[in-house]
């Protein structure tokens, strides 16, 4: 049963095949379309119900009062799962999950985002870094 | 020269996880073995008593990353039952095509594992290789590779598109090319029968006897496969074979999960050619009613188990896991009997072990004049850490009152 040249194809098909790998950092693969990152509120939607609130199985995410049916929601992404269940349960839309995965931070205050009114990143708190 | 006891664990770098392994040995032949697990123990039982049925999926969706949708899939289905929901026969479609392709990925994994611990690395680059196209698969449907999120209470989150099912079986064809290529190796490859075969030998009567499941217990002849025995999900649907093998030995176990991977392959065309059209998830609700229900799954490493006890809250009363990895963990010592102490690594590979998902409370108590262990309640334990604490911290903790459920 012994063939000595029975690898030999695999061998040479290897050879002049490139690599497996991607060169990350500087080649990214396209992130799926059901991908779960970052996630995304549109405050104007958000009615307050905090279901989110409710749902979210690591206590991430935290619907604030600022104003008159105005919400902001802080989210930990160091405690955030990426389930995206608060996508699912928000009976408006007001949440999204985005196809952003590089998070990392070197200090732990930065993965306390809060986001807005003006869906733009208003206030962080890097300040307190 | 006479018996050598040695230890093997907690921490040794032979081992992926922690376990124990306490082994005479005569030279280098193993006389006996004890294996104990327990240095893992995350609680998550508990945890899951603390939380809501939803919160429970993401949770206990970590107990394995391999097996991920596994021990979701088995909760829910218990969590169904007590609820009486009835799924739409699409959920049941794309919750039993993820468990498939889950079953790709971790057969493929333990292929490249065990080709590692014999020193064919080769095997272990070619078989990692080729399981990233079930990866790619797994998070185009899912949008992830591990921790899929796909179940939710009374169905699945994410429905499958006619695009996908075109981009998705070329892809099934290249992983069958290949895993042909792997039987081949694993029926022919002179080095790897040789390394492999007598070794870890596991009888019939003792797969039995040591309550084996999944293909530890099949490679040992004992023909037992969930989906065919108890089918859920759609695998009643399906056509397959339950793949056997009387070897007995690693090589057995190697010849069982490629088959397995062959009939994977099989399924999954069957599921995406039949899959039918409707809804993907029924409303449910957010209290379950009172009741109990318990629920197996056949998980790629073999039969895990769900037990759920609902009061009629959002939050489950119990929930209790049995991960496959306990059935088979304590069949390691019968087959490393009379065997060698090189063979170790790769006999505990054989039963792909996932000793994070085993462990649970386990109470184990030794007296301190003797070697005897003996297994306590939890009065005596409650009774136990009251004068542990008096004794040792000087703080008097019998006036805390505890839950009547104790």
């Amino acid at each position: 049963m012994i063939k000595p040249g029975k690898m030999f194809a695999e061998v040479m098909n290897n050879v002049f095949r490139k690599p497996a790998t991607e060169l990350y950092p500087f080649v990214k693969t396209e992130k799926p379309d059901k991908f779960r990152g970052k996630l995304e509120f549109y405050s104007e939607k958000c009615i307050g119900c905090k279901l989110c609130m409710k749902d979210c199985p690591s206590n991430a995410i935290t619907i604030n009062k600022i104003g008159e049916k105005k919400f902001e929601a802080i989210i930990d992404l160091d405690k955030c799962v990426y389930c995206a269940q608060c996508v699912d349960t928000c009976p408006k839309k007001a949440l999204a999950a985005t196809k952003e995965f590089e998070l990392a931070q070197l200090v732990h205050s930065k993965l306390r985002v809060t986001l807005n009114a003006n869906i733009e990143v208003k206030k962080t708190t890097e300040g307190q870094a | 020269m006479g018996k050598v006891m040695i230890p093997i664990g907690p921490q040794h770098p032979a081992l992926k996880e922690p376990a124990s392994f306490n082994i005479t040995l005569d030279g280098e032949k193993i006389l006996d073995m004890i294996v104990k697990v327990g240095y893992n123990h995350r609680g998550i039982e508990k945890a899951c008593e603390q939380r809501t049925y939803i919160q429970d999926i993401y949770l206990l969706e970590r107990v394995c990353g391999i097996c991920s949708h596994t021990h979701s899939t088995c909760f829910l289905q218990a969590v169904e039952e007590i609820a009486a929901l009835e799924l739409p026969k699409r959920a049941h479609y794309l919750r039993t095509i993820v468990a498939e392709l889950e079953r790709v990925h971790s057969h493929l994994l333990w292929l490249g594992v065990a080709g590692h611990e014999v020193g064919f690395d080769t095997l272990l680059m070619y078989s990692w290789r080729d399981r990233e196209i079930v990866m790619d698969i797994l998070s185009m449907l899912t949008g992830n590779r591990v921790n899929y999120a796909m179940n939710t209470v009374g169905g699945v989150r994410r429905d499958i598109s006619p695009d996908q099912i075109k981009t998705i079986l070329p892809l099934v064809d290249i992983l069958e090319e290949r895993t042909k290529y792997y039987i081949q190796v694993a029926s022919e490859e002179v080095t790897l029968i040789e390394r492999l075969s007598k070794v870890g030998t596991l009888s019939h009567d003792d797969a039995l006897k040591l309550g084996a499941a999944g293909p530890t217990a099949r490679a040992s002849g004992r023909d037992i496969d969930v989906r065919r025995d108890d089918p859920y999900a759609a695998y009643a649907d399906l056509s397959f074979k339950v793949i056997t093998d009387n070897h007995n030995d690693v090589l057995g176990r190697t010849l069982v999960r490629v088959g397995e991977l062959m009939e994977s392959y099989k399924m999954i065309r069957q599921l995406l050619k039949n899959i039918p059209e409707g809804p993907i998830a029924v409303k449910a609700p957010r209290k379950i009613q009172a009741g109990e229900a318990l629920s197996r799954y056949e998980a790629p490493r073999g039969e895990d188990v769900h037990y759920v006890k609902a009061n009629g809250t959002d939050r489950p009363e119990r929930v209790k896991v049995r991960a496959p990895t306990l059935a088979n963990v304590q069949a390691v010592a019968a087959m490393l009997k009379n065997g060698y102490l090189a063979d170790i690594p790769i006999v505990v590979a054989a039963i792909d072990p996932c000793f994070s998902c085993t462990d649970r409370m386990m109470v184990s108590m030794k007296d301190a004049n003797s070697r005897k262990e003996n297994f306590i309640d939890w009065k005596t334990l409650r009774q136990y850490s009251i004068d542990w604490y008096k004794q040792n911290r000087g703080v008097d903790m019998s006036k805390i009152k505890i839950s009547k459920r104790w």
